[in-house]
């Protein structure tokens, strides 16, 4: 059925860097789809290869970095072994993106609004009255004054940048927007009102969305389903309500378990101790196994396979048989703290 | 400031501290003549004790970030004055501004243009020891104990490494290291921990509170995470448009809000639950804007309470005892 065929599905992708280090594999291997019409949430610890598994996909990866392996099919055609025009037109027609860096994506020297306004001339057809009026109503949409249009970017603050970054995203109205940390720099009142116009956007014209983010509450809003990256690998996918609520990975639990809220902020915040492995060297067994308060010797000498739930969940973990007992010790928050 | 709130050993006052930016003219100006200015930062006084934390919340383009860059005489302000340890900042020149430099320290708000880009991590780290004539065989061990505090790895990892080579968060962390490595009195720290995933920023906050318990270090802390400013700052200023509305002792702010604006605010914090409310938040809509200076409230346009009063007079900070203050006629 056409219409069950994903927006975009990600099949064993690898993606390697070039360092004065050696070679960094910083994607190892992922795969994870995304259904017409819906919001992905992508999480994981810094570092993990979120940035770059996005870039992939808007193909602008840095010139050290190369696809190791894998395909990206975007409405079921392969991006990668494709030719490198089909990529590109992609990007202008179907797919936009919102870089981390956002904040500085705008060019200095020309002023914000001329720079939206050529988009819409030159991408989206708009004549050049069409296209003011249309840049004003983006302002709006995204909580900014229309009368600042004519400003330049050092004029705005770093939360106004980023919302524009945002508007100039959703202005052609791509049927896929990977937005990496798209609203981190902002308050949390203009965090909502542009999280409520994405998911207006979505419920209209069936936009699909992979959003990066670190914050578990915007996951939790705006996604219908989430992927957790660690070190390079999915440790676990699936729907939003199921890998929030019933963690089966001992990183997710981490996770979800030492958010802070505001009765509970005074309380001890827990981290999880230690840091990701090297990935420039080889690696054997689990990867979040030197940090992992549940590990038993297999976990050190094998790879984790990835199991599916009847559900369509996915996770990788030696002792997933075991989630629910490993979820309750890990609300406890010895479970977690080492002796130094 | 003349409130029972002002630290015993103060280390940073500003009193009537003020930033206007010229604006481009609109048609409108032209015919009545005006010089319109945008006013980022509208004559507030504060004041950060000795090891004291202090947080500062407000909209995205309230005026943060300018206020932060005034203390630490980055920019110049338009009117008012800044004091650092009992001494005016405005004038210093020479020895005494290069002490100044060591001793406050800015974490930028945009990791991705703070650092020298033709630097290597451990030249960007090094630099600022350097530049102060910290003794060249110190150097290793505290740029080492520096990533230490931010939960990186140790050098050997990042040997040859470019700032373009490194993660948003891993970038921010180093950013956030640069400025620890003076060992400063003062930090302005501009959303220090944006880019991090609470288990690694549960890490970094713990040490920045130890920091504060050990080496006295004073901070003022510019977020969008309430929670995060809940968990390292006793005192919290709340900005709107250039002035503060509201400030008070961390836990009873967020508890109770008085302001409007910061009772908006805490109501829109997202909570990690699948189950949250999708309502539309009773302010959402409305554009603000720093451009010019309105009489009355400067909130009362977005405002679910105002009354007349509000669009004719504007609420000064009022003392409510118990180290609260806020600007509302309503409060
Ligand atoms: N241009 C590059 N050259 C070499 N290594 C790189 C480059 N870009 C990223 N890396 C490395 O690849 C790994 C993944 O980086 P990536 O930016 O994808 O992480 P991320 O998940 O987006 O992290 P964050 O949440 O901190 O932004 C990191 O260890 C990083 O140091
Ligand atoms: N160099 C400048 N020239 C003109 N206007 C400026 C300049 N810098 C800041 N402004 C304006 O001053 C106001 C305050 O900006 P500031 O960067 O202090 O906001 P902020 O509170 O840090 O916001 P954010 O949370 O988005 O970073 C904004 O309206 C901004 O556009
Ligand atoms: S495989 Fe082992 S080490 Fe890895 S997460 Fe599961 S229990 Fe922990
Ligand atoms: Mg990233
Ligand atoms: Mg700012």
């Amino acid at each position: 059925m056409a219409d069950q065929q994903p927006v975009l599905e990600i099949r064993d992708l690898s993606v390697e860097y070039r360092t004065a280090r050696g070679v960094v594999r910083a994607v190892d291997g992922i795969s994870f789809s995304v259904p017409k019409g819906a919001i992905l949430g992508l999480v994981g610890e810094s570092g993990c290869g979120k940035t770059t598994v996005a870039r992939s996909i808007t193909g602008v990866l840095h010139q050290s970095a190369r696809i190791a392996g894998g395909e990206l099919l975007l409405h079921g055609r392969d991006l990668v072994s494709g030719p490198p025009k089909a990529w590109l037109d992609a990007r202008w027609r179907e797919i936009s993106f919102v870089p981390q860096s956002a904040m500085n994506s705008l060019d200095p020297v020309y002023r914000i609004g001329s720079q939206i306004e050529e988009v819409l001339v030159h991408r989206g057809g708009k004549t050049r009255a069409e296209a003011r009026a249309r840049a004003s109503a983006l302002f709006e949409m995204v909580g900014l004054n229309p009368g600042r249009l004519d400003e330049y970017p050092h004029q705005f603050s770093g939360g106004m940048r980023q919302r524009v970054a945002i508007a100039l995203a959703l202005a052609l109205n791509p049927s896929l927007v990977i937005a990496d940390e798209p609203v981190t720099a902002l308050d949390v009142i203009v965090q909502r009102q542009i999280l409520d116009v994405i998911r207006d956007l979505q419920q209209r014209l069936s936009l699909s969305m992979i959003l990066v983010t670190h914050d578990i509450s915007v996951v939790a809003y705006l996604c219908d389903q989430v992927v957790v990256m660690y070190a390079g690998r999915v440790v676990e996918s699936g729907s939003t309500r199921e890998v929030l609520e019933q963690p089966r990975h001992p990183y997710t639990m981490g996770l979800t378990n030492a958010f802070p809220d505001l009765e509970s902020a005074a309380h001890e915040l827990v981290p999880i101790d230690g840091s990701p492995p090297d990935l420039s060297q080889p690696l054997v067994g689990c990867r979040f196994q030197p940090r992992c308060p549940f590990s038993l010797p297999v976990c050190s000498s094998d790879d984790p396979r990835t199991e599916v739930a009847e559900t369509g969940a996915r996770f990788a973990c030696h002792r997933h048989a075991e989630s629910d007992l490993l979820r309750r010790h890990s609300r406890d928050i010895a479970t977690w703290q080492r002796p130094q | 400031m003349t409130s029972a709130q002002t630290p015993t050993h103060p280390l940073v006052t500003a009193s009537g501290l003020s930033k206007r930016f010229a604006a481009p003219r609109r048609l409108s100006d032209l015919f009545n003549g005006q010089r319109p200015h945008i006013y980022a930062v509208d004559g507030i006084d504060l004041c950060i004790g000795k090891g004291e934390s202090v947080g500062l919340l407000g909209e995205s383009g309230c005026g943060k970030t300018t206020t932060g860059r005034l203390l630490l005489k980055l920019t110049e302000p338009s009117a008012g004055s800044i004091a650092f340890d009992g001494v005016a900042i405005d004038t210093l020149k020479g020895n005494d501004l290069t002490a100044f430099r060591k001793r406050a320290q800015l974490v930028f708000q945009n990791p991705f243009d703070a650092l020298n880009p033709r630097f290597t991590i451990e030249r960007v780290l090094a630099e600022p020891l350097v530049n102060t004539g910290v003794e060249r065989a110190s150097h290793r061990d505290k740029v080492e104990k520096a990533l230490a505090q931010v939960r990186l790895p140790p050098l050997s990892r990042f040997e040859g490494l470019f700032p373009h080579q490194l993660s948003g968060g891993q970038l921010q962390r180093i950013v956030l290291a640069r400025a620890l490595v003076l060992e400063p009195d003062f930090i302005v720290a501009d959303e220090p921990v944006s880019m991090l995933d609470v288990s690694v920023r549960a890490g970094v906050l713990n040490v920045m509170r130890e920091v504060r318990a050990t080496l006295g270090l004073a901070a003022l802390y510019i977020s969008h995470d309430l929670a995060l400013v809940r968990y390292v700052c006793s005192t919290t200023l709340v900005m709107y448009l250039g002035k503060i509305v509201e400030q008070g002792p961390t836990a009873d702010l967020l508890k109770m809000p008085l302001h409007p604006y910061t009772r908006a605010l805490v109501n829109a914090v997202p909570v990690p639950r699948v189950d949250q409310s999708h309502e539309a938040l009773p302010i959402i809509g409305n554009v603000s804007d720093a451009r010019g200076q309105p009489r009355g409230c400067r909130f009362r346009d977005r405002c679910p309470m105002a009354v007349a009063r509000c669009a004719e007079e504007e609420p000064p900070l009022r003392d409510l005892g118990q180290g609260r203050q806020v600007a509302c006629h309503l409060a």
